[in-house]
């Protein structure tokens, strides 16, 4: 409580600190999100910038640390997703081109990625982190600051879309 | 759709997104991160510029709101 306290009044070795002991989660939270190491690393570094500047605003005395980063470095990761997100066009069959299992399997994963990609961010880490990561629908809840049945929502209708792009694309769930 | 078809697509999304819990951060970014407050704590934000601006207009056009701002103050 000492350390938060003292984070919380702006001391910055107090900072590096709590910077050391999380950043590890922080990264490991955010790349689970965009699934790239270089970028997870960047929103990292982001995460903590938004946390040193919000500093004032920390209770020290709740005293929940881990959960507040993961907000912030939550709602970090959809900013990134909202600016980077672009339309993945599903790979079009060859012609005439006889399929091996293998071929089939690859395009099969090809157009799950591009299907996931296409969600809209909040149904996308929604979707990735409950099927994908097997993360439990209330850490997502709290993640995200909403409740446990809108994740569940945000969920449904993730794999509702999911289904219909891919069913779209001739492949059938 | 039913519970069935939501564990059909954990396993399809499973198979083409690897888990990527265990994951390591293969480098401290504690030097990026003072490199970051350095570069950024120098720099004042546009608004906190307008802010004072403002605030000097105020108090240069209207001196009877000294002893307002000194009150919140």
């Amino acid at each position: 409580m000492e350390l938060l306290g003292r984070f919380a009044a702006g001391d910055v070795e107090a900072f590096e600190t709590l910077f050391r002991e999380y950043q590890c989660d922080v990264y490991r939270w955010i790349l689970r999100i965009v699934r790239e190491r270089a970028t997870a690393e960047d929103l990292t570094i982001e995460t903590f910038w938004r946390m040193y500047r919000a500093h004032a605003r920390f209770d020290a005395a709740k005293g929940n640390c881990a959960g507040w980063l993961r907000r912030i470095a939550t709602n970090a990761a959809l900013d990134h997703l909202r600016r980077t997100r672009r339309e993945v066009p599903l790979p079009e069959d060859p012609p005439d081109k006889p399929k091996t299992p293998a071929t089939e399997r690859s395009e099969l994963q090809q157009a799950i990625l591009s299907a996931i990609n296409g969600l809209s961010p909040r149904l996308r880490v929604a979707v990735v982190l409950a099927l994908v990561e097997e993360e439990p629908y209330d850490s997502i809840a709290e993640a995200l600051g909403i409740s446990v049945s809108a994740v569940k929502v945000r969920v449904f209708r993730g794999v509702r879309i999911l289904r219909k792009e891919l069913t779209a694309a001739g492949v059938h769930p | 759709m039913s519970d069935r078809e939501i564990e059909e697509m954990k396993k399809l999304a499973k198979e083409a997104l690897p888990a990527l819990r265990d994951a390591e951060l293969g480098r401290d970014l504690w030097p990026a991160m003072v490199e970051r407050l350095s570069t950024q704590r120098s720099g004042m934000p546009w608004w906190d510029w307008v802010l004072l601006a403002g605030a000097s207009a105020g108090i240069l056009f209207v001196p009877g709101v000294i002893p307002a701002l000194l009150y919140h103050l």
